[in-house]
C-alpha cells in the first residue's frame, strides 16, 4: 500500500477517480445553475406578447412622428416630408459612422415612411424628434444626433436607430413584427 | 502588538459554561472592549461606526417600507404615494430611507478619502481596503436598484440607461441586457427582480462588513501619523475611549441626517421622480443621484459607448490597485508635502467631476469633463507611482505617543502619569 502511493509517479486509479468525480460535480453544478440563469430571460408570456401589431398610417400627417409599442419597445413611425427624404438620400456615405443608404432603411415605394426603434442606441433614452443638427432626432441624455433616416451623425451612439421587422399590408397599413413573405 | 489584555475570562459560572461552548463573549471583548486603539485618532476615524449605523438604519427602514410597498409596475408608484399619504409615519420612514442612502454615501466618501489621505490602503491593510471597495460597489448596486423601486420617471430612465451600459459588451451585450430586463425593455420583470436584489444586497453588505472588520482587527487601525503602535503607551483600549467617541460622532451625524429628513427631504432627489414612469418620454435632463455623478461624468466624457463604460468601471476598480501604485514608503500625507498638494487637487477634480456630471452633456462641459477624467486617471497612474521616488518626506515621529505628547526628555515637565498606559491610569 505505502509503496504504491510513495513511489508511483504515473497517474493512478485514484487520480482518475478524483478527476472523474470533479468533472461530474462541475457538470452537475453547471446543470443546476442553468435553469436559474434561464429564468432571468424574457418569459413565455413576454415572448407571446411580442405578437405582430397592425398600425393604421392614415391619421399620421406629413412631418409627424408617432410613437407605438411593440414587445414593450418604443417605435417611431415618421411620415417624412420631401425635404426630409432628400436630406436623408443626399448623404456622403463615407461620412457616416454606420454607413447605410436611406434606401436600405425604408421599404421600396414607401420612402415617406420611416419606421425605427425609438430608443437611442447609446443607452436607451428617447431622442427628441425634428431636433439636432440634421433635424432628425436629438438625444437629450448624452447628445447623440440622428438624421432624418435615423442614422447616427454625432454623439456617443455607436449605430443607427435599428429598423424593426415590419411590412406593408396595404399602402396605409403596416404590420410591425412581421416581415413581408416574399 | 500591545500589552493590553486580550484574553477574556468569564466571571459567572454560566459565562464559563457558555464560553467553553461558543466563545462569542471573548470575541466581542477582544474586538470591541480590550482592542488597542491608537491614542491619536481624530474624528475621521468615527466614520466606520457611522457607516455601520447607516447600514442598520437602511435595513430597518427598508424592512418596514417593504411591508407597504408593492413591487409591480402598475402599482409601485401608487404604493409609494400610499406610504407617503396613508401609512402612519410612512412619510418619515420613506424620507429616512431615501435620505439615509445619501447620508450613507456622504459617510462612505469621507471614509474613503480619509483612507486616501492617511495611506490606510498600504501594506498590511490591502485586503481590508479591497473589501471596502467591494462594499462600495455593493452599495452602489443597492442604491441604484432602490432608486428604481418608486417607478417614477427617473427610476425608469435611470434603470434604462444603466442596464444599457451592458449592451456595450461586444457580441453578448444585447443578450445580457435582455436577461437583466427579463423582457425587451425595462418593465415589470425588471422591477420585481430589482426589488428582490435590493432586499438581498444589504445583507450581503453586512457580511462583507464583518470580513472588513475582521481584516481590520489583524493589523489594527491606521492613525494620523501612519506609524504603527509600537508599545502600549501608543494605544488606549477600545472601550471606553473609542466607544464613547464613536457614539458621540454617530449622534452628531444623526443631527445632520435629521436636518435633511425634516427640512430638505426632497432636496437630494429629483422632481421628475414624482411623475409616474413613462416609457415613451425621457425627462429633458436625466441625472443620476448625486453620489453617482463623478462616475457619470467620466462615462459621458468618452465619446465612445464601450470606451465610456470601460472608463467608468475602471474609475472605481483602479482603487483596488492603489496599494501597489503608490510607491511611497510613508503612509500619512501629513508627512508628504508634495503629495499633500496633489491630494487636494485630486479632491477638487472629483468634486468638479461631480458637478460636471450634473450639467447637460454639451459645449465646454464635455471638454472640462474630459480634462478632469484624464487627470483622475493620471493621479493613480502617474502621480502615485512617481511621487514615491521624487518626494522627500518630512521626518516621522518615533512613536504615536511622541506625536501627541512631544519628544520626551526623561519625562520632565510632564504631568505625572500623562504618558503612562491609559488602563493603568486613575
Ligand atoms: C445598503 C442599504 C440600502 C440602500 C443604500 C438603499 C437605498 C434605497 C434608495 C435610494 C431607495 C429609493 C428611495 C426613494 O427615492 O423613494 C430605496 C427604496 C426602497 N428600499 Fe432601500 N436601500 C437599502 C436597504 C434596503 C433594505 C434592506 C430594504 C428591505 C428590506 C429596502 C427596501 C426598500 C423599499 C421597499 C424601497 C421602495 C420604497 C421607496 O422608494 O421609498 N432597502 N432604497
Ligand atoms: S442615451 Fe442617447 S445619447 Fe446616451
Amino acid at each position: 500500500m505505502a509503496e504504491t502511493t510513495t513511489h508511483v509517479a504515473e497517474p493512478t486509479r485514484r487520480d482518475f477517480l478524483y478527476i472523474a468525480t470533479g468533472a461530474a460535480a462541475a457538470v452537475g453544478g453547471a446543470t443546476l445553475v442553468w435553469p436559474f440563469i434561464q429564468s432571468l430571460a424574457p418569459d413565455a408570456a413576454t415572448v407571446a406578447a411580442g405578437a405582430p401589431v397592425e398600425v393604421d398610417l392614415t391619421p399620421i400627417a406629413q412631418g409627424q412622428i408617432v410613437k407605438v409599442f411593440w414587445r414593450g419597445k418604443l417605435i417611431f413611425i415618421r411620415h417624412r416630408t420631401a425635404e426630409e427624404i432628400k436630406a436623408a438620400e443626399d448623404v456622403n456615405m463615407a461620412s457616416l459612422r454606420d454607413p447605410q443608404p436611406d434606401s436600405a432603411r425604408v421599404k421600396e415605394g414607401h420612402a415617406q415612411w420611416l419606421v425605427v426603434y425609438g430608443n437611442c442606441t447609446h443607452l436607451g433614452c428617447v431622442p427628441l424628434g425634428q431636433q439636432g443638427e440634421y433635424h432628425g432626432w436629438f438625444c437629450p441624455c448624452h447628445g447623440s444626433v440622428f438624421d432624418t433616416s435615423g442614422r447616427v451623425r454625432g454623439g456617443p451612439a455607436p449605430i443607427n436607430l435599428p429598423i424593426p421587422p415590419y411590412s406593408f399590408a396595404s399602402d396605409t397599413k403596416i404590420i410591425i413584427g412581421q416581415e413581408a413573405t416574399a | 502588538m500591545s500589552e493590553h489584555p486580550t484574553t477574556y475570562v468569564p466571571k459567572s459560572a454560566f459565562g464559563k459554561w457558555f464560553e467553553s461552548r461558543l466563545p462569542i463573549a471573548g470575541l466581542i471583548h477582544s474586538s470591541f472592549i480590550a482592542f488597542p486603539v491608537p491614542r491619536n485618532l481624530t474624528y475621521f476615524w468615527t466614520f466606520g461606526a457611522i457607516l455601520v449605523f447607516m447600514l442598520v438604519s437602511q435595513i430597518v427602514t427598508g424592512v418596514f417600507l417593504a411591508m407597504y410597498y408593492t413591487p409591480n409596475a402598475a402599482l409601485a408608484f401608487q404604493s409609494v404615494e400610499h406610504i407617503m399619504r396613508d401609512v402612519n409615519y410612512g412619510w418619515l420612514i420613506r424620507y429616512l430611507h431615501a435620505n439615509g442612502a445619501s447620508m450613507f454615501f456622504v459617510a462612505v466618501y469621507i471614509h474613503i478619502f480619509r483612507n486616501f489621505y492617511y495611506g490606510s490602503y498600504k501594506a498590511p491593510r490591502e485586503v481590508l481596503y479591497i473589501l471596502g471597495v467591494i462594499i462600495f460597489l455593493l452599495m452602489m448596486a443597492t442604491a441604484f436598484m432602490g432608486y428604481v423601486l418608486p417607478w417614477g420617471q427617473m427610476s425608469f430612465w435611470g434603470a434604462t440607461v444603466i442596464t444599457n451600459l451592458f449592451s456595450a459588451i461586444p457580441v453578448v451585450g444585447d443578450t445580457i441586457v435582455s436577461y437583466l430586463w427579463g423582457g425587451y425593455s425595462v418593465g415589470n420583470p425588471t422591477l420585481n427582480r430589482f426589488f428582490s436584489l435590493h432586499y438581498l444586497l444589504p445583507f450581503m453588505i453586512a457580511g462583507v462588513v464583518i470580513l472588513h472588520i475582521w481584516a481590520l482587527h489583524v493589523p489594527g487601525q491606521n492613525n494620523p501619523t501612519g506609524i504603527p503602535i509600537k508599545s502600549g503607551k501608543d494605544a488606549v483600549p477600545f472601550t471606553p475611549y473609542a466607544t464613547i467617541k464613536d457614539i458621540f460622532a454617530v449622534v452628531v451625524f444623526m443631527l445632520f441626517f435629521a436636518y435633511w429628513v425634516f427640512y430638505l427631504p426632497n432636496y437630494l432627489g429629483h422632481a421628475d421622480n414624482y411623475i409616474p414612469a413613462n416609457p415613451a418620454v425621457t425627462p429633458a435632463h436625466i441625472v443620476p443621484e448625486w453620489y453617482f455623478l463623478p462616475f457619470y461624468a467620466i462615462l459621458r466624457a468618452i465619446p465612445d459607448k464601450l470606451g465610456g463604460v470601460i472608463a467608468m468601471i475602471s474609475a472605481i476598480l483602479i482603487w483596488c490597485f492603489m496599494p501597489w501604485l503608490d510607491t511611497s514608503k510613508v503612509r500619512s500625507t501629513a508627512y508628504r508635502p508634495l503629495y499633500k498638494q496633489f491630494f487636494w487637487l485630486f479632491v477638487a477634480v472629483c468634486i468638479l467631476l461631480g458637478w460636471l456630471g450634473s450639467r447637460p452633456a454639451e459645449g465646454w462641459y464635455v471638454i472640462a469633463s474630459q480634462i478632469c477624467t484624464v487627470y483622475y486617471f493620471a493621479h493613480f497612474l502617474i502621480v502615485l507611482p512617481v511621487l514615491g521616488f521624487v518626494e522627500r518626506p518630512l521626518p516621522l515621529p518615533n512613536s504615536i505617543l511622541e506625536s501627541v505628547m512631544g519628544v520626551q526628555k526623561g519625562g520632565a515637565g510632564m504631568p505625572a502619569g500623562a504618558n503612562a498606559e491609559p488602563h493603568s491610569k486613575g
